[in-house]
C-alpha cells in the first residue's frame, strides 16, 4: 500500500441514475427547423402502420444529457488515464489527429453509393491503405471489408474454403493450437469446419511432431497466432508452413499480435498464405469501449480470385472504381466497403510514423514487454522462459499458495491506478497474467506498474485478504455476476 | 532499459526471429508526415469525395442531422480509449450506457431484449437468421426480394458456406412481398423468413400477414430495419421473432459506409441463442446497483467452437452515438423527426409523380420511393451532378425488372428548394437545366 499514492489518489465522482429516472414530460434537447413542405396526416399516409406510442423513451434537457454521459464517463478507466496492459489487446495511444481527419466533411459525410466520379477521395484512401498493409504484411492482395478481427477470420477461412473447393475438395478441418484465442475455433465452426486442437511443446510453441502427425489431406488450414498468445515467436514457422504446404494445406495467421512484427519481419516472407489484421490494435484506431474494430484480410496470390466483392481497381481513364465482376469471389461479408472511418484513422497512423516510426514502434513495444518481464521475474512465476516479444505471460502459481488468484491480483491492481492485465488466458497457462504494455508507455509509467505489482505480491504474503477483497477504491465493489446470469435483467422497466 | 534487461542492443530482442526472415530494409510506405501534412492530405481527399453536394441517396445509409453534443461526448477519452468492459468495477460508464441502449432499442423495436450491438445491419440480419436456424433446428431460409440487395448478398455468403438452402420470394405490384409466392416458398424445412420493413423501396410491409404465414409453418420471422428513424412514426414489427436493425440513422455519420451500428432485438425466451454482448443489471457486495457483461456462456471466449457466434469486438462507440441520439430526441422528438421525414418524402413523391411515374404508390411508405423514368437514371444523374446534386440510386443493377428506375430518399435535411430543383432536372432537357439553374441560383460546377 505504501506506494499507492504515487499513481492513484481517491477522488470524488458523482452519482448518476439511469437516464429514464431523470426523464419528465415536456423536457427536450432537440429542435427541428420549421417544415418547408405541407404537413401530412400520418394516419392517412400510414393507416394501421402508424405508430402511436414510443414507450418509455426519455425526455431530458441538453445539460442533463451532457452531465449524464460526462458523469458516466468518469466511471471508466481508459488509455488516456494510464497504462492499460491488457495482453493481446494492444491498448496503445489513440492519436487525436486520427479523430480530426475522420471528421473532415467529405470523409465523414460521403455516401457509400455516391457516384464513383465524386468518390475518388475515399477510393484513394482505400487504395493507399491497402498498399501500405500489403507492404507491411508482405502479402499480395487485401480486402478491407471485414468489420473486426473475428469477422476477418471468417472472411479468411471462407477464402480458404473457396480455394480448396476450386481444387476439388473443401477439406474437413482446421488445426488450432491450444494457446489460441477463442474466436479462432468459433470462426472455424461458423464456416463449417471441424476444429482439431494442436498441443504446444515445452517452449510454448507449436509441437512440430504433433503437427506432422496430425497433418493430413483433410486439413484445410492451420490457424496460428504469431507471436502466439504467450508473446513467443514461433521459431519453426517455416517448418510449420512447409508441413502444411506439403499436404496442400494453408497457413492462416491471426494478426492480433502484429504489433510485435511491423517493420521487422513480414508474415508473407515466412510462409503465411492468409492473415487478418486488427486496425484497432496494431494501427491505433480507438477501442471505444468495445468497437468499432476493423479486420482487413491480406492474402497470397493464390487466394486473390476469392476476395469479397467489391475490389478497388484503377480504370482505363486513370480514375479509381469498384470491380464487382469477380465470379470466384466468396461474396460479400458486409454491406458497403467495411469500417471506412477506421481506414482513415489507420492510414493517418501510418503517415504519422513512416517507415522509421513503424519500426521504432515495434522495437519499443518489444523492449517495454521485456523490461516488465525483467522487473517482475522472480516476483511472479514465469511458466515459459522462451524469449518474449511484445507481451509476457506470468502465472499466479506463487500467489495461489496463499489462495490469491490472477483475478484477485488484477482487481487489486485497480486500487493502484492501473487497468488489469488479461487474466486467465491463454488457457495453456493456469492462472495466467498476460501483460502487454505497448510502445506507448514511458519507463516512468512502467516503473510504477512494476512497483505496484511487487507491492501486491508483498500484500499477498502479509495480508492476502486485502487482495481478495479488492478493489477497495471503486464506485462499486465486485459485482455479483452469477446473479446477473441466473435471472438476467437486460433492460430498465418503470416501477409498476 | 536495455541495460536493465541485460542486453546491448535492440536487435538482440529480435533474435528469436530467424535471421533469414528479418527485414533488412525500410518498409515502402509513405514517409513520416507532420500533423499539418496529414490534415492537408485528408482535406484534399475530402474535396474529392462529394464535399458540398446535396444528396437524395438513402438505400441503407441515411443522411440525418447529428446534434453536436454526440461528438463532444464520444470524444471523451474515457469512452473513446477504453476497452470492452470486462473489468466491470472500472467500466461502469460504458456498461450503464449500454444498458440504457438495450432498453431504448427494446422499446423502439417493441421487443423484450436487445444486445449491445452487431457490426452493422447486414451482418445483424445474417446472424439473426443463424439464430433462427439454431432455435428451430431447421436449415433453409426464405428471403424477401425487397430486402436490401447487399444484405441478401451477405446472408448468401454466411448461409452458402454452411450449406443452408436460400430461396427468394418476389414482390408484387405494390412493392410489398407477394404473399402467395411467399406462402409457397415456406416449407416445413424453413427456419426463418427474412424481410425488411420499411423495405428497400421504402415501402412498409404487411408484417402481421407475413408473420402469420411464417408461424403457420413453424418458421421464425426475422425483420430487418435499415432506416431506424422510421421507428418514430411507423409501428414496429411486433409480430417478428427477431429484429435485426441498422441504427446508423441515429446519429452515426455516413462515413462512406461505416462504421455503423447493427443490433439484434428479440424475445426474452430466445436470449440464450442471441449472438453478441449483453449487459445485465446486478448488485455489488454492498448491495449497490451495478452492471456487468452477462450470459457470456454464449460467447466465443468461453464456448470456443460451440459459441453462438464468433463475434468479439463490435461497435460500442457507435452504439454510444446512437444512444446519445435517442436520448436527445426521446419520446417526442423522435416522432416529430420521423414526421418531417414522412412529409418531405410525401411532398417529393407528389412532385415527381407530376413528371414521371412513382412506383408502388398504393402501399404506405416512409422516406424513400422509386421513380421510373423514360431516360436512363445514370444519364439523369450526370445532369444533376453538374448542379452539385446527387440523384436517386439507379436500380438497374439490383432490379433490372424495374427498367429505368431509381430509389430516392428525403430526410429532414432535404430542403423544398432542392426537391424542386431535382424534380425539374429529372424532367428536363438541357434547356430546362438552364431554367432551373437561374431559378434556384445553383452555380455551375466545373468538374
Amino acid at each position: 500500500m505504501k506506494d499507492m499514492t504515487r499513481k492513484a489518489t481517491r477522488h470524488v465522482n458523482q452519482n448518476e441514475g439511469l437516464i429514464f429516472e431523470k426523464s419528465s414530460a415536456g423536457k427536450a434537447a432537440w429542435k427541428l427547423p420549421p417544415l418547408d413542405v405541407p404537413e401530412v396526416d400520418a394516419s392517412k399516409l400510414l393507416g394501421s402502420s402508424e405508430r402511436k406510442d414510443l414507450g418509455n423513451m426519455p425526455e431530458v434537457s441538453e445539460i442533463e444529457i451532457i452531465r449524464h454521459f460526462t458523469r458516466l464517463s468518469t466511471w471508466n478507466y481508459a488509455i488516456d488515464l494510464g497504462m492499460y496492459p491488457l495482453g493481446s489487446c494492444t491498448m496503445k495511444y489513440n492519436p487525436r489527429v486520427n479523430e480530426a481527419v475522420a471528421r473532415v466533411e467529405g470523409i465523414a459525410n460521403g455516401h457509400p453509393y455516391q457516384p464513383e466520379k465524386i468518390s475518388q477521395g475515399a477510393m484513394q484512401i482505400l487504395k493507399t491503405l491497402s498498399e501500405c498493409l500489403i507492404e507491411i504484411t508482405g502479402m499480395d492482395a487485401i480486402t478491407l471489408q471485414p468489420a473486426a478481427g473475428a469477422h476477418g477470420e471468417m472472411t479468411g477461412l471462407l477464402m480458404v474454403r473457396a480455394y480448396h473447393q476450386s481444387q476439388g475438395n473443401a477439406r474437413k478441418k482446421i488445426l488450432i493450437p491450444d494457446s489460441a484465442h477463442g474466436t479462432n475455433p468459433a470462426t472455424a465452426a461458423m464456416v463449417n469446419y471441424a476444429v482439431e486442437n494442436l498441443k504446444s511443446d515445452s517452449r510454448g510453441m507449436v509441437d512440430i511432431a504433433a503437427l506432422e502427425a496430425q497433418m493430413s489431406e483433410d486439413v484445410a488450414a492451420l490457424m496460428l497466432t504469431n507471436p502466439n498468445t504467450l508473446g513467443v515467436f514461433e521459431q519453426d514457422i517455416h517448418k510449420i508452413a512447409d508441413i502444411l504446404h506439403a499436404k496442400g494445406g494453408l497457413l492462416y495467421m491471426d494478426g492480433a499480435n502484429m504489433n510485435a512484427l511491423v517493420g521487422k519481419v513480414r508474415p508473407g516472407d515466412f510462409g503465411v498464405d492468409v492473415m487478418h489484421l486488427n486496425l484497432h490494435k496494431t494501427f491505433s484506431t480507438p477501442h471505444g469501449g468495445g468497437g468499432p474494430g476493423s479486420g482487413p484480410v491480406a492474402i497470397k496470390k493464390i487466394l486473390e480470385p476469392f476476395l469479397p466483392t467489391p475490389v478497388v481497381v484503377a480504370k482505363a481513364d486513370g480514375t479509381l472504381g469498384f470491380d464487382y465482376d469477380r465470379p470466384q469471389s466468396v461474396g460479400r461479408v458486409r454491406a458497403f466497403y467495411g469500417n471506412f472511418g477506421m481506414f482513415v484513422r489507420a492510414l493517418a497512423y501510418i503517415q504519422a510514423n513512416g517507415p522509421d516510426g513503424l519500426r521504432q514502434t515495434t522495437e519499443d513495444a518489444v523492449l517495454n514487454a521485456n523490461y516488465i518481464r525483467k522487473g517482475l521475474e522472480g516476483t511472479y512465476d514465469l511458466p515459459y522462459s522462451t524469449p518474449t516479444m511484445h507481451e509476457v505471460v506470468f502465472s499466479d502459481k506463487l500467489q495461489a499458495k496463499k489462495g490469491v488468484r490472477t483475478m484477485d491480483i488484477a482487481k487489486r491492481l485497480i486500487d493502484y491506478g492501473f487497468h488489469p492485465y488479461t487474466t486467465a488466458f491463454p488457457l495453456i497457462v493456469p492462472g495466467a497474467l498476460m501483460i502487454e504494455p505497448t510502445e506507448s508507455e514511458s519507463k516512468e509509467e512502467m516503473d510504477l506498474f512494476i512497483e505496484a505489482m511487487k507491492s501486491i505480491a508483498e500484500e499477498v504474503e502479509e495480508d492476502p485478504q486485502t487482495v481478495l477483497d479488492a478493489p477497495h477504491s471503486t464506485r462499486v465493489s465486485r459485482l455479483d455476476e452469477t446473479a446477473a446470469a441466473r435471472k438476467p435483467i437486460l433492460r430498465w422497466k418503470p416501477a409498476e | 532499459m536495455l541495460k536493465a534487461i541485460g542486453l546491448r542492443s535492440v536487435d538482440e530482442l529480435f533474435a528469436p526471429i530467424p535471421a533469414e526472415y528479418r527485414l533488412s530494409r525500410d518498409l515502402k510506405v509513405p514517409r513520416q508526415m507532420a500533423e499539418s501534412e496529414i490534415m492537408d492530405y485528408f482535406r484534399q481527399c475530402s474535396r474529392e469525395n462529394g464535399e458540398g453536394y446535396t444528396s437524395f441517396l438513402g438505400a441503407g445509409a441515411y443522411s440525418h442531422y447529428r446534434p453536436v453534443i454526440i461528438d463532444s461526448l464520444i470524444s471523451r477519452g474515457e469512452f473513446l480509449t477504453s476497452y470492452t468492459p470486462y473489468q466491470a468495477e472500472i467500466s461502469q460508464g460504458t456498461l450503464q450506457s449500454i444498458f440504457e441502449f438495450q432498453t431504448m432499442i427494446s422499446d423502439l423495436t417493441g421487443m423484450e431484449v436487445a444486445n449491445a450491438s452487431m457490426y452493422d445491419g447486414s451482418t445483424a440480419a445474417a446472424e439473426a437468421v443463424m439464430m433462427a436456424v439454431r432455435l428451430t433446428g431447421r436449415r433453409s431460409v426464405v428471403v424477401g426480394r425487397s430486402l436490401h440487395p447487399e444484405y441478401r448478398e451477405v446472408l448468401a455468403t454466411y448461409a452458402t458456406h454452411q450449406g443452408m438452402p436460400l430461396s427468394v420470394a418476389g414482390f408484387g405490384e405494390d412493392g410489398r412481398l407477394n404473399l402467395k409466392e411467399l406462402e409457397k416458398s415456406i416449407t416445413p424445412e424453413t427456419a426463418a423468413v427474412l424481410i425488411q420493413s420499411p423495405n428497400f423501396f421504402g415501402t412498409i410491409e404487411d408484417v402481421a400477414a407475413i408473420a402469420e404465414l411464417a408461424h403457420k409453418r413453424g418458421a421464425m420471422l426475422v425483420v430487418s430495419i435499415a432506416e431506424a428513424v422510421s421507428l418514430g412514426i411507423v409501428e414496429p414489427p411486433r409480430e417478428a421473432d427477431v429484429i435485426a436493425m441498422e441504427a446508423q440513422s441515429f446519429g452515426v455519420p455516413l462515413g462512406f459506409g461505416g462504421p455503423y451500428c447493427g443490433v439484434i432485438a428479440t424475445r426474452e425466451k430466445f436470449v440464450r441463442q442471441m449472438p453478441g454482448r449483453l449487459v445485465g443489471q446486478t448488485v455489488d457486495k454492498q448491495g449497490k446497483r451495478g452492471f456487468v457483461l452477462t450470459l457470456a456462456t454464449r460467447e466465443q471466449h468461453i464456448r470456443r467452437e460451440k459459441a453462438t457466434s464468433n463475434i468479439c469486438t463490435n461497435q460500442a462507440l457507435v452504439a454510444l452515438m446512437v444512444n446519445i441520439f435517442m436520448t436527445i430526441y426521446g419520446k417526442v422528438g423522435l416522432k416529430e423527426l420521423a414526421k418531417q421525414n414522412l412529409a418531405k418524402a410525401a411532398y417529393a413523391a407528389g412532385q415527381f409523380a407530376k413528371q414521371g411515374k412513382v412506383l408502388f404508390a398504393e402501399a404506405p411508405r416512409f422516406n424513400e420511393f422509386v421513380v421510373q423514368t423514360g431516360e436512363d437514371p445514370h444519364a439523369i444523374n450526370r445532369r444533376l451532378l453538374g448542379q452539385k446534386i446527387v440523384g436517386g440510386l439507379p436500380l438497374k443493377k439490383f432490379y433490372p425488372e424495374l427498367g429505368n428506375a431509381a430509389l430516392w430518399c428525403c430526410t429532414e435535411l432535404t430542403t423544398r428548394g432542392a426537391i424542386d430543383t431535382a424534380v425539374r432536372l429529372v424532367a428536363g432537357s438541357e434547356g430546362s437545366v438552364r431554367t432551373a439553374k437561374e431559378e434556384s441560383g445553383v452555380e455551375e460546377v466545373a468538374r
